[in-house]
């Protein structure tokens, strides 16, 4: 039998045109520059950070000194600083966004829920420099005079809370991270969850589950993939921002178990130094944490792309 | 009722009404934020921030009337790259997919490139012009953002034009178009209204950043003096200001940031609420 009549069928048979030649290839090459921007970026990364790279070898990752002075450079102080900060927004941001994601599915009436997910993109189009901004000149203050005070107070055996409450710290940047992944989380883990079918909620509550018996044992499950995948998705954000966290992280590169303590980060320590960076071996150093940033980021990213692409194409319907 | 049940009800109801609670929380901060933003900017904002240009560390008065001239250029210059190329390639994505796996792997790298962080990008523009031209400019910086731009007009041009319903390009197709026609006269006109909120979002998106310019268009508190020269912008200036010990930059930083946010959130409003009424608009 002959291939059914599709649109590209159709084109198929149609004696080649010189238009929709042209047109090929004008799109084609179009197409093909995101490949070359990318190919140029990798070997950009890679040539720039070339003196670095062969100066330190890979010490570079474990050495914790960083002195233009004595040109010693070592990334560990900021890849802590990068994977502490993420990592405390994430603690923060999970189970707000998680809750937030359940209600707006589960709970609200659509129009509602319609609405307030729009709020919440708005969320995530401001700035990063306005959150740093606004962090600077709230959370900060707030911070050293009240929370922080209070954590030493009553957690202050732990080493997590000792030093002095300046405000500015790896405890104060987790929680502007925080905010700022809220709107990743929420709208990426409320898509997982509208695509778990009806019946298996109707299947839970049949059952004499309660509503949310119902949401936690079997809708949230069922969605799991794409909930995880959200929070990879906050995580490669959170470990690449650099505005906010560089207004009130302390700029200090020190490996300190308080969080109270200053810190510093990757972007952090590029967006700071490289306008001024001199000499071939520091310029090459910053951008060498770059690259690291660069490999950390594509490696989180390609987790949640793969989680989130399992959930949808499960086969459920989309509401 | 016994005990048990008892329980689950009450584990049902707290539960249930702390997920409101997240959302409240959730919600409360971009409240917070325009709040704050509106009561410090909107006192501090006056006609000389639109007028007249920085003055030095330390006095007060002034304004940004070269931030936001050099913020309108850096940011357009990038339009004027980004925008075709990634609308181009999001035509190749959706129409011209073949068997080969291409279309796969530009879409792949696309993500990928839409995940990478603003300030390893402004080390490729870095890279690519500064170092080379030995000097800030700002061509540099709208390198850097249309890089950003590129990705996300391409995936969603995409995702607008599959939406296009496939009787259409038939009906063009048993109307004798050839395949470019089709999509020139027909498919395009029918997602453009996506694509067309796709742009703004992606612009309104470049237009705040200020992590990518910091090396690249760099700062100036004077006129900008053509694209290979150091320009100044709105997000880079908040950020110089802000942290200055300067009582009168943080309040030219407050007037700047309301200035951006207003910018930033009336595009984003336009273009879901009124542009794309009817459109659902994938997450950039």
């Amino acid at each position: 039998m002959a291939a059914p009549l599709t649109v590209d069928t159709v084109v198929a048979k149609q004696p080649a045109q010189t238009g929709d030649i042209v047109a090929r290839l004008v799109v084609l090459f179009f197409a093909a520059t995101i490949l070359c921007v990318t190919a140029v970026l990798v070997w950009q990364l890679w040539g720039s950070s070339a003196p670095s790279r062969h100066q330190f070898g890979l010490t570079f990752l474990w050495s914790s000194e960083w002195n233009p002075n004595t040109q010693q450079f070592g990334a560990l102080p900021f890849i802590y600083g990068t994977v502490l900060t993420s990592a405390l927004a994430l603690l923060i941001s999970v189970p707000l966004g998680v809750g937030s994601a359940i209600f707006l599915s589960e709970l609200a009436p659509a129009g509602l829920s319609n609405a307030l997910t729009f709020l919440i993109e708005l969320l995530a189009a401001i700035p990063s420099v306005i959150y740093g901004l606004l962090a600077i000149f709230t959370v900060v203050p707030l911070m050293r005079s009240y929370i922080e005070p209070f954590l030493k107070d009553t957690l202050g055996f732990l080493p997590f809370f000792k030093g002095y409450a300046l405000g500015v710290g790896f405890l104060t940047a987790g929680v502007v991270l925080s905010i700022m992944t809220i709107p990743f989380i929420i709208s990426v883990s409320r898509e997982a969850l509208l695509a778990v079918p009806r019946e298996q909620r109707e299947a839970a509550l049949a059952l004499g589950a309660t509503r949310w018996e119902t949401t936690w044992q079997v809708v949230v499950p069922y969605a799991r993939l794409g909930i995880f995948g959200s929070v990879f998705l906050a995580l490669a954000r959170a470990l690449g921002e650099t505005m906010a966290v560089t207004m009130v992280i302390g700029n200090d590169p020190k490996i300190s178990a308080s969080l109270l303590a200053p810190g510093y980060s990757i972007a952090a320590i590029i967006a700071n130094e490289f306008s001024e960076a001199t000499g071939q071996v520091y310029i090459s150093a910053l951008v060498e944490l770059g690259l690291v940033l660069f490999l950390l980021t594509v490696i989180i990213n390609g987790f949640a792309r793969i989680m989130i692409m399992a959930t949808t194409k499960k086969g459920t319907k989309r509401t | 009722m016994n005990k048990r049940l008892l329980w689950r009800k009450i584990v049902n109801k707290v539960m249930l009404s702390l997920t409101g609670l997240c959302t409240l929380v959730a919600v409360s901060a971009l409240f917070f934020i325009l709040g704050y933003l509106l009561y410090y900017g909107g006192r501090s904002l006056d006609w000389n921030f639109f007028t007249q240009l920085p003055k030095p560390p330390g006095e007060t008065g002034g304004g940004m009337a070269n931030a936001i001239v050099g913020s309108a250029e850096i940011v357009a210059m990038a339009a004027l790259i980004g925008l075709p190329v990634g609308f181009l390639a999001g035509v190749y994505l959706a129409e011209f997919e073949d068997r080969t796996g291409f279309a796969a792997s530009v879409r792949y790298v696309a993500d990928l490139l839409n995940g990478i962080p603003s300030i390893v990008i402004g080390l490729l523009a870095w890279g690519l012009l500064v170092a080379p031209m030995k000097g800030f400019s700002a061509l540099s910086g709208s390198i850097a953002l249309a890089v950003m731009l590129i990705p996300v007009v391409s995936r969603q041009t995409e995702q607008f034009l599959r939406e296009v319903p496939n009787s259409l390009r038939e009906g063009a197709l048993a109307l004798g178009a050839s395949k470019w026609k089709m999509i020139a006269t027909v498919v395009v006109p029918a997602g453009s209204k996506g694509i067309l909120t796709g742009m703004i979002l992606g612009v309104a998106r470049i237009a705040g950043e200020a992590a990518p310019l910091l090396f690249t268009a760099f700062n100036n508190q004077f006129w900008g003096q053509g694209i290979t020269q150091p320009t100044a912008s709105l997000p880079v200036m908040i950020y110089t200001h802000a942290i200055s010990p300067f009582e009168d930059w943080h309040r030219q930083a407050w007037a700047a940031g309301l200035v951006l946010i207003l910018m930033v959130l009336f595009s984003n409003i336009a273009a879901r609420l009124v542009l794309a009424r009817g459109v659902s608009v994938p997450r950039a």
